[in-house]
């Protein structure tokens, strides 16, 4: 769509959209949020510039090509199940290590675990739009 | 070009035969203890709820089998990086070859039927990709297919044999069933498990009517048939039956059935292997024949009979891959592969050659050989049986009599015979090709010097692990003035004389071949054709890519379905309460009729969608307003999503007014019924639910264990990434498969 306006709007909102949507994949765990609704909000930013910009100028712009997403995913979430299996628990069981002790960061496989949905359904998304805009 | 990366990682594949020699070296160790009557086993439990464990069992049979398997294995490693010499999958060929090797080897050390089961499908999975190898290939694609169905097809059949089994020897260990066989045998199953397994076998092992897919797989490398047709694959079948001797065995049922089918297949086998003039063709039927010989031999249950089986097993495997790898070596080197242009190749390739001969003879089983031992104790194993003597007497004649004068097809004009004109110079192949053939024809001239040890060591330990007899089990090289030796001496005469008469027996045979009323080749197009209509006309009936109609079918199965369940329980739930709502849920519910009242009246799909999306959002507000935050959220971006999608999809489509089918008011009428009755359904169901009093024990487990055990508040996103991932993990496969289809509709529609 050429439009000046949506055009300038969307370089600002595209930008901070994408940071909301990590803000969300990560406050997920405490609060509503989480991997699967971080990457729809990304999904409707990239939606957004793709719209402005256009979906050639988009994929150059994301550089790796959104199924390497996909697999990234997969391979990130299939990844976060393996730690449980050195303190001989099942697969995907969550392991957590906090950092500076008792209210410290606490680091778990469930992040990765969630990073890799967030990757997921992101590729998914920007699969399917970026080939819907193309053809 | 080969470029040096190339040779390099040819070299490096090729140096994976240490995998099988390996094996083949543990094997080894292992035989003073097998042959010593001793057997290992090694049991983990697998899946102990169904009483599945993972168990092995090494004994005589499975041993035998072991270094049959590795060995060919090795020396078909050795020989692949050169054949197939700059082909661009070779790294993917090795990946077939071993896994093929692997699951082999499972077959014949698993002790449990399931285990047993899950690596005969394997083999069937990777003989497919190894027969289909050159699948740019419409021929190979064809034929792999064929293997795969009809031993697929078998697999199962043995699948139901095996749980069949289950019921009557109350157990999944084959070790087990031994003890029990007299109960099994008499159990009113007998007929169907014996049946279905021996279908199971009959596929596996080409036998008839099921022989048509061993010829066609010839569409495979060569290196690939020596291995999958003379050491693995199809002796997966003689296996099964071997081990299941004892178990299934000896009935009158199971005589007749293999003694038949194995003497058809035979004689069969050996008269249309006259009838080919291509090496691996003729190769190919003699197989066959020499699988129907085995069988029929499994059939019976006298200790010669069963020797001849364990002792022909292994002469047939050294001969036949030491024959195929030949086979391949002329190919490779004279490129070609007829018997008629083929000739004078003995000066060129003096060890292929020696190879050739030392297999062949032993094929045709000339005194000396491993081969000729093989023979004989087949005619004393046959004239042994207590029924159909006759008949396993007369068909081991003629088949050998026929591979007499196979063998001599397949020696004397390639190598003996005025020279063929080629293409090219013709050369020796590489050390690592000749290897193999010389040293597995090589063995059959070894093992035919002493025939004492082999049967210490190889034949009598195979024999007594499914045959429990005190009957001495030996081999010799003469046995005396005999019947069987002159049925031997009756077998050379007559193979000799088949030879001399080649062109027009082959004349004859492809005369008659082409002539047969029957065939099972037929039948299975028969059967693949009738699978292709009955998938059109289904395709037809409910796939007919009318989005209306897919939708129609999907509310009416759902109505009818769910109402019926419902409404024959109306009885259990009482009548629904309804409480006043709040006046913010009244605005709610004004807001979603009156868009879907938009959604009806659109005239324009973006107007329709947009509405739809309303919809959507109130539905998010509902949520909120009941204190599911989570879900609200996920509702509102999945919803927006969609409408951009959808947006995106529309603004490419003619308007409403414009699609091709004008709504008839008939049709206007019967959505609206459904989409009432739908909607009343869905109403009625949930306020039934909310009657019933809702188990929240799992809530407040989540509710207390949420952030001791998984250090998070937000249950919802706990219960997703951590307590229960397993499924979330199948779900985002789920959503990375949907996308790539997707994805694969949107290129294809787009190239329309």
């Amino acid at each position: 769509m050429d439009s000046l306006i949506l055009k300038a709007a969307a370089r600002f909102l595209v930008s901070l959209i994408l940071v909301f949507s990590i803000y969300f994949l990560f406050r997920g765990h405490n609060a509503p949020g989480g991997g699967f609704s971080g990457a729809l909000i990304a999904g409707t930013g990239f939606a957004l510039y793709i719209i402005s910009e256009g979906a050639r100028n988009v994929r150059r712009a994301i550089r790796i090509d959104p199924r390497r997403l996909i697999t990234l995913g997969i391979g990130l979430a299939l990844i976060s199940g393996i730690p449980a299996g050195f303190f001989g628990e099942p697969f995907l069981t969550g392991k957590w290590w906090s950092l500076g002790g008792g209210k410290g960061l606490s680091i778990g496989t469930p992040y990765v675990f969630d990073i890799g949905v967030f990757a997921i359904v992101l590729g998914t998304i920007l699969t399917l739009i970026l080939a819907l805009e193309e053809d | 070009m080969k470029s040096k990366s190339q040779s390099d990682s040819e070299r490096i594949l090729r140096a994976t035969a240490i995998f099988p020699l390996a094996i083949f070296i543990g094997a080894v160790w292992m035989l003073p203890r097998i042959s010593a009557g001793a057997a290992y086993r090694y049991a983990a439990p697998w899946a102990p709820t169904l009483g599945v464990e993972l168990s092995c069992l090494v004994d005589g049979l499975s041993l035998l089998m072991i270094l049959i398997i590795s060995g060919v294995g090795f020396f078909v490693s050795l020989y692949s990086a050169d054949y197939l010499h700059g082909h661009h999958h070779l790294g993917r060929f090795y990946f077939f070859l071993h896994a093929f090797m692997l699951s082999m080897l499972g077959i014949v050390i698993a002790d449990n039927l399931m285990a047993l089961f899950v690596a005969w499908e394997l083999t069937t999975i990777f003989s497919y990709l190894l027969i289909g190898f050159e699948h740019d290939q419409e021929d190979s694609r064809a034929s792999a297919r064929m293997a795969l169905l009809v031993t697929g097809a078998g697999g199962m059949a043995m699948l139901v044999g095996f749980l069949l089994l289950r019921i009557a020897a109350d157990t999944f260990e084959i070790s087990r069933m031994v003890a029990v066989a007299s109960q099994i045998q008499t159990h009113s199953f007998y007929g169907a498990i014996l049946i279905t397994i021996v279908i199971g076998a009959f596929t596996k092992s080409a036998q008839f009517p099921f022989h048509f897919w061993l010829p066609r797989a010839m569409a495979a490398p060569t290196p690939i048939s020596a291995f999958l047709h003379s050491a693995t694959m199809v002796k997966g079948g003689i296996y099964l039956l071997a081990r299941f001797h004892p178990i299934l065995g000896g009935t009158p049922q199971w005589t007749t059935l293999l003694i038949v089918t194995g003497a058809i297949t035979a004689v069969g086998g050996a008269i249309m292997s006259t009838g080919e003039s291509d090496l691996k063709k003729i190769l190919a039927y003699t197989t066959l024949m020499a699988l129907g010989i085995l069988t029929m031999f499994l059939g019976g249950s006298a200790t010669p009979s069963l020797t001849a089986a364990m002792t022909f097993l292994l002469v047939h495997a050294l001969y036949k891959s030491s024959l195929f790898l030949v086979a391949g070596i002329i190919d490779h080197q004279a490129g070609s592969r007829q018997v008629e242009k083929l000739g004078g190749l003995l000066d060129v390739m003096p060890f292929t050659a020696f190879a050739a001969f030392a297999a062949g003879l032993s094929m045709a089983g000339f005194p000396l050989f491993f081969g000729f031992i093989g023979k004989e104790i087949m005619y004393k194993g046959a004239l042994a049986e207590p029924i159909l003597s006759g008949l396993a007497t007369t068909a081991a004649v003629c088949a050998n009599a026929l591979m007499v004068a196979v063998a001599g097809i397949l020696m004397v004009k390639p190598f003996l015979g005025r020279r063929g004109r080629y293409p090219g110079p013709v050369r020796e192949a590489t050390v690592s090709m000749w290897c193999g053939p010389v040293v597995l024809g090589g063995l059959g001239i070894l093992f035919g010097i002493i025939p004492d040890w082999v049967a210490t060591w190889l034949i009598e330990p195979a024999v007594r692990s499914f045959h429990f007899t005190t009957d001495t089990i030996e081999l010799s090289l003469f046995h005396g003035i005999n019947l069987p030796l002159l049925l031997s001496v009756i077998t050379l005469g007559g193979g000799i004389a088949i030879y001399l008469a080649q062109r027009p027996v082959r004349r004859v045979v492809q005369w008659g071949g082409e002539r047969l009323p029957v065939s099972g080749s037929r039948m299975y197009d028969l059967i693949i054709e009738g699978i292709y209509r009955l998938g059109n006309l289904q395709n037809h009936l409910i796939q007919n890519g009318s989005l209306h109609r897919y939708f129609l079918m999907v509310a009416a199965t759902f109505i009818i379905t769910t109402g019926y369940s419902f409404l024959s329980r109306t009885a259990k739930f009482p009548a629904p309460v309804f409480q006043m709502l709040a006046w913010r849920e009244w605005m709610i519910a004004l807001i979603i009729m009156a868009a879907v009242g938009m959604v009806i009246t659109a005239r324009s799909r973006l107007l329709a969608i947009s509405a739809l999306g309303i919809v959507g959002a109130s539905c998010a507000l509902i949520f909120l307003n009941f204190g599911a935050p989570d879900v609200a959220l996920t509702q509102l971006l999945v919803e927006t999503l969609t409408l951009i999608i959808a947006s995106i999809v529309l603004l490419r489509m003619p308007g409403l007014t414009a699609a091709p089918v004008r709504k008839t008011l008939t049709r206007k009428l019967m959505d609206g019924v459904l989409a009432t009755s739908a909607g009343i359904l869905i109403t009625t169901l949930l306020l039934a639910v909310l009657t019933t009093n809702l188990d929240r024990s799992i809530t407040r487990f989540y509710e207390q264990q949420s952030y001791l055990a998984a250090h998070g508040r937000n249950i919802v996103n706990v219960i997703l990434v951590d307590f229960r991932s397993m499924d979330t993990l199948g779900e985002i496969i789920v959503v990375a498969t949907a996308g790539l289809a997707g994805y694969a509709l949107i290129l294809n529609g787009g190239r329309k």
